[in-house]
């Protein structure tokens, strides 16, 4: 299941520093220089104290299974063709949960809290930028 | 004079069709307006608001809709916020008409999902050329995943089994073999349930909505002009709103938006949870109708696996639950919530037979829309007999 596809995401500038961070194999979240903030989905300002003093940092791609699903019905592809495949929230140790795929190993081995580590799929551009998609699994 | 009461529901009317290969959205919403308004005994001459929202209307999806209906409404409004729509659209109108800019306000939806085969549950996604799609789609989230996340998460945490989400399920096919309009009506199972296809862990089959088409309309008014009409008012007493999202990251997949709108609502309408004789929620999947309760404050959280057990949701028990069938075996064209505004006035004005509430005076309705783990709205009305 390592194997598993996704569809190419699309980054705008706000978004480019998740992706472009996947694509070297890491996890990039952003923090508020101001207030401290950790956010997650990225975005241009921060919302606590709606400035733009936002700082990229590197965080460790570890968290837990905050909660997940197999999922047995898609008719889109690709993923219609690699049923079943868990969806998942994980918690990074950074604090922020992000939506995500559990890969790599039997979906009926899964619980919740179970830690787990980042994992790359780089996904196919016919540009020259390097972009990866972030899912996990078990550590 | 306060908005709670004010303000009533004058006429409703539920589209009987489920599947209509031979009509449009806008057929479906105009046929419902001429019921809706013979119900209240207005005509389309009376309308001066305009309120909709469907699966296709796009950013000015109203004004065409204005231009199909051959209207031109002082006001419009054509929020979007999924399946919870029309709830907002009720109490927007109220909110409109107590502030004197118009009189008589139609909310209208129409829908073909079924006979155009929108795959709303397992079928949306795939690669999406948007940067805010992009944190979902690549992962395969389907709108019944975002659902069974919340349900594997409340399994786990507080012990709620697939047997108590199966009888919400059972209950719904309960309610819809007694109306006559449903599209499912042969009672099923707990075992039933079970036994189903999953679809999205813990999910099965038969803990999801089915999809039909449909449609409805309701007129909202002032009680004052309400009183003038053929049928007896239906009072809105209480109305909320929200959103549930991802909150950079620390969401709590638990607390859904019922709980802000719904806490709102009961404030403002003066009324307990003792107080309610029934409720229409929303039932998407069975894990929204636990949660909702659960976020309404009809029991406590965690509590929603028994409380929903003993027949106590079903007709004939201390809270009956969506008496026409729900989402989940009368009809769900995609955004099921005119027709639970629709449903709860019916029942306030005994009109419903075979599935009558006895005695009903006052009703909870609650809108759920989206989806319910990665993005949701909610919206609460407060509806009865008396101010």
């Amino acid at each position: 299941m390592s194997g598993f596809n996704h569809p190419t995401p699309y980054a705008s500038w706000e978004t480019r520093g998740w992706w472009e961070g996947a694509g070297r194999g890491e996890i990039v979240l952003q923090r508020c220089t101001s207030c401290g903030l950790v956010q997650h989905k990225p975005r241009a300002i921060c919302v606590k104290c709606l400035t733009d003093t936002i700082e990229h940092f590197v965080a460790s791609g570890r968290g837990t299974i905050h909660t997940f699903t197999v999922t047995h019905q898609n008719g889109v592809p690709p993923f219609s063709g690699q049923l079943p495949y868990v969806l998942a929230y994980v918690e990074l140790e950074e604090g922020p949960r992000v939506l995500t795929n559990v890969v790599g190993a039997d979906p009926a081995s899964l619980a919740i809290g179970q830690a787990v580590v980042a994992d790359f799929a780089s996904t196919p551009r016919d540009d020259d930028e390097a972009i990866a998609v972030p899912r996990f699994r078990p550590a | 004079m306060t908005l709670s009461g004010a303000i009533a529901v004058a006429g409703v009317y539920e589209h009987p069709t489920r599947w209509a290969p031979d009509k449009t959205e806008f057929q479906i919403m105009a046929e419902s307006a001429k019921g809706a308004l013979d119900d209240a005994g207005l005509t389309i001459g009376d309308v001066d608001a305009l309120f909709a929202a469907s699966m296709t209307m796009s950013g000015m999806g109203i004004v065409d809709l204005a231009e199909y209906l051959d209207l031109k409404p002082t006001y419009l409004d054509g929020t979007n916020i999924g399946g919870s729509s029309f709830f907002a659209h009720v109490a927007h109108a109220a909110a409109a008409i107590h502030a004197g800019m118009c009189e008589v306000a139609l909310v209208l939806y129409g829908s073909t999902a079924a006979s155009n085969a929108m795959a709303i549950g397992t079928g949306m996604g795939g690669e999406r050329r948007d940067p805010a799609a992009s944190f979902s789609a690549p992962y395969g989230m389907t709108t019944v995943g975002s659902y069974a996340l919340v349900a594997q998460l409340h399994q786990q945490r507080f012990g709620t089994t697939s047997e108590q989400l199966a009888e919400i399920a059972v209950t719904m096919r309960h309610h819809a073999s007694l109306n006559p309009n449903a599209k499912m009506r042969t009672p099923i199972t707990v075992d039933d349930v079970l036994a189903s296809r999953i679809i999205s862990e813990p999910l099965h089959l038969l803990d999801c909505c089915i999809i039909s088409d449909g449609g409805g309309a309701v007129v909202v008014t002032s009680a004052e002009r309400a009183r003038d009409l053929p049928k007896a008012p239906v009072l809105l007493l209480g109305c909320g709103e929200s959103v549930a999202h991802q909150e950079v990251g620390r969401q709590d997949l638990i607390t859904t938006a019922a709980r802000q709108s719904g806490g709102k609502a009961f404030a403002m309408a003066g009324v307990t949870h003792d107080d309610i004789d029934l409720c229409m929620i929303y039932d998407s999947f069975t894990i929204t109708v636990l949660a909702t309760l659960e976020n309404l404050g009809f029991c406590k959280v965690g509590d929603g696996g028994s409380f929903v057990s003993d027949g106590r949701i079903g007709l004939g028990g201390a809270l009956p639950v969506n008496p026409d069938g729900g989402g989940l075996s009368s009809n769900h064209p995609g955004m099921r919530g005119i027709f639970l505004v629709i449903e709860a006035v019916k029942q306030l004005r005994g009109e419903c037979d075979a599935r009558q509430v006895e005695g009903a005076q006052l009703a909870c309705v609650h809108g759920t829309g989206g989806t319910l783990g990665v993005a949701h709205s909610g919206a609460t009305l407060i509806l009865g007999t008396e101010p």
